[in-house]
């Protein structure tokens, strides 16, 4: 693992708040991730990971603090603007189109690099027909590196649960994005979908893709993290390498619940 | 997965392309044999095409209920009218009324479609009734200060498609064979027709139609993948509109008359019983929807009333109530056995499949 801060920076937040009513889902979060890292985002639930993802990718708009992506800031955008300055992200309860094939699916991620109107669709001219093979062969291509190529056609309701997964995942990746935010890719996936999970995530980052992680399966984020943000409460409470967040006695307390300890020294 | 590449077509198919395009030449006068009214009730029915085409993108493609739809027909119907009349005095050709009536639609497709971008569903239907009825009571009510619309009379005297002197209203003799005016009318009405389902074919296949069907599909996730759902709402609004002014210009043109009694709710609801009936979003589906009800409601006009004089000697109930009846529940019968309409895409078929062995 490449020490943190030799590496130029990708996305740096900076005091980022959001509020819902009186919650504080997100307060004062500051983190920087670097350019081809692997940077997890951990804590127990409701600490406002998603909350995080959500504000970044544009669905919510933050109550304070901005984002830096790529040197320029990320203020005020759509998610649609977000997806293309390059953050390409997935969902927690998987949503994917869900009555297109798989093939389809991934051409739809490819909408944002091509150009095609009305006019293209209508009289499908030479450049328009050029585009659609590029889109169609580029597609093609994702689904065979994440390995559902064998599923083109199948509509996305009937693949496994673990082969929607990695459809999201190329979904994502057909937006060609600088930044891959994925939210629990490994929920709900046995150890050893977990195990191809871990190398596709691997090929994604040797293949120049920085990648923001969200998980609740510990062993994967320890083995696969250069570094780890851990929320609580909206807060963050801890930065920094794998082992070292793991020995932090802030991080137990938040995991194991620091009430439970008082209450059992009272007891 | 069809994306328009260019194939091989085997000669079978050109072999079934030559047979349906005799069959459809000689249809107008087949049907002229039972009478020049069939012959008007065919041109209904590619009219009515159009029309569930146009509401299929916004409906089928897009997921945008719109129950206002015939508002856009209206639009296409008085432009063409206001233009080709003895109302203002104005007689411009049909060749720039056309296009023009399109082009009004396509605006109020998106004057509609701006405001209603955040609404899904329910909320969406009730603004688009809503919409349908502001049209048809401007209609109805435009008739002062300024006399625009003339009111609930409607416009009369509408010029029919002419070039030159030749009017495709007349009967004429081209090249020996007796064209009545319906007849005439009919091979224009077919070749639009299949202009406007090439033209959708194409949408469906392409970047956009997918886009539509993204948001169909789910919007946020459409939106996190760079789909700007605003243009391409837009967009959907626009076009499903632009082929609804057709549709109303056409109307304007063989019926040489229109008011706002044509464009009331019940007819917007009609042209959704074939979008849905046919099955949603599916080209095909749709076109058998519309052919149907447009021609289910007048055959059973043509013979409720003999078979009740043959089965009773005497007519129990009138066509006309009768008519609406037999028509609603065979609705009914219909959806209960084909929910995803009768000729669905086979992905919703594959849909269904999976649904009822789960």
């Amino acid at each position: 693992m490449t020490p943190p801060g030799t590496r130029p920076s990708l996305l740096v937040a900076k005091g980022v708040s959001k509020r819902f009513g009186g919650i504080h889902a997100l307060s004062d979060v500051d983190f920087t991730i670097d350019k081809g890292e692997i940077y997890g985002l951990i804590g127990p639930n409701g600490a406002g990971k998603t909350s995080l993802f959500n504000v970044l990718t544009g669905i919510y708009d933050a109550d304070g603090g901005v984002f830096e992506f790529d040197g320029k800031p990320l203020i005020g955008l759509k998610p649609n603007q977000v997806a293309a300055r390059g953050i390409a992200r997935t969902f927690q309860n998987i949503r994917l189109f869900q009555n297109l094939s798989a093939l389809e699916n991934v051409m739809i991620g490819r909408h944002v690099r091509t150009h095609a109107g009305v006019f293209g669709a209508i009289f499908r001219n030479r450049a328009t027909l050029a585009e659609e093979r590029a889109i169609e062969k580029r597609a093609y291509e994702l689904l065979e590196y994440v390995g559902v190529a064998k599923r083109a056609n199948s509509l996305a309701r009937h693949l496994a649960y673990g082969d929607q997964r990695r459809l999201e995942i190329a979904r994502a990746l057909a937006t060609d994005p600088k930044l891959l935010a994925l939210d629990e890719p490994a929920a709900g996936m046995n150890a050893t979908e977990t195990q191809d999970l871990k190398r596709l995530l691997e090929d994604i980052r040797r293949d120049g893709t920085t990648i923001l992680l969200i998980e609740h399966d510990m062993k994967l984020v320890m083995s696969i993290c250069d570094r780890v943000l851990v929320l609580d409460y909206g807060r963050k409470i801890a930065e920094g390498s794998a082992s070292d967040v793991q020995g932090d006695p802030k991080v137990i307390a938040a995991y194991l619940g620091g009430e439970v300890t008082l209450n059992l020294k009272r007891a | 997965m069809s994306t328009g590449h260019a194939k091989s077509i085997p000669p079978k198919v050109w072999g079934g392309v030559a047979l349906v395009a005799i069959a459809l030449a000689l249809l107008p006068f087949v049907a002229a044999l039972a009478g020049q009214a069939w012959v008007r009730i065919l041109n209904f029915a590619m009219i009515y095409i159009m029309l569930a085409l146009g509401l299929n993108i916004v409906v089928g493609f897009a997921g945008l209920l719109d129950l206002g739809y015939i508002a856009f027909y209206a639009v296409g119907a008085y432009v063409y009218a206001i233009l080709a009349s003895p109302h203002f005095g104005v007689h411009l050709p049909f060749w720039i009324i056309l296009p023009l009536g399109a082009a009004v639609a396509c605006i109020f497709g998106v004057l509609l479609g701006a405001p209603t971008l955040k609404l899904r569903g329910d909320y969406l239907a009730i603004v688009t009734l809503g919409f349908g009825e502001i049209i048809r009571i401007f209609l109805n009510n435009l008739n002062a200060p300024i006399n625009v619309t003339n009111g609930p009379q409607g416009i009369n005297l509408i010029d029919p498609f002419r070039v030159g002197a030749f009017s495709l209203a007349k009967t004429d003799s081209i090249l020996g064979i007796t064209l009545s005016g319906p007849q005439k009318y009919y091979y224009v009405l077919l070749l639009l027709t299949i202009g406007v389902i090439v033209i959708n074919l194409r949408l469906q296949n392409s970047r956009l139609g997918r886009a539509w069907e993204a948001i169909r599909e789910d919007e946020i996730a459409a939106r996190a993948m760079g789909i700007n759902t605003r243009n391409v709402k837009l967009l959907a609004f626009a076009m499903g509109a632009s082929f609804g002014g057709i549709a109303g210009g056409i109307f304007s043109a063989t019926q040489q008359f229109v008011s706002p009694e044509s464009f009331g709710l019940f007819e917007s609801i009609i042209v959704l019983a074939m979008v849905v009936l046919g099955g949603m979003g599916h080209i095909p589906g749709v076109i058998l929807g519309a052919i149907l009800l447009t021609l289910l409601p007048e055959v059973l006009r043509y013979t409720m009333e003999p078979l009740q004089h043959a089965l009773f000697g005497r007519v129990l109930i009138d066509a006309e109530t009768i008519r609406l009846l037999v028509f609603g529940i065979a609705l009914v019968v219909i959806m209960l056995y084909r929910p995803a309409g009768l000729w669905p895409s086979a992905v919703r078929k594959r849909e269904l499949e999976t649904g009822t062995t789960k």
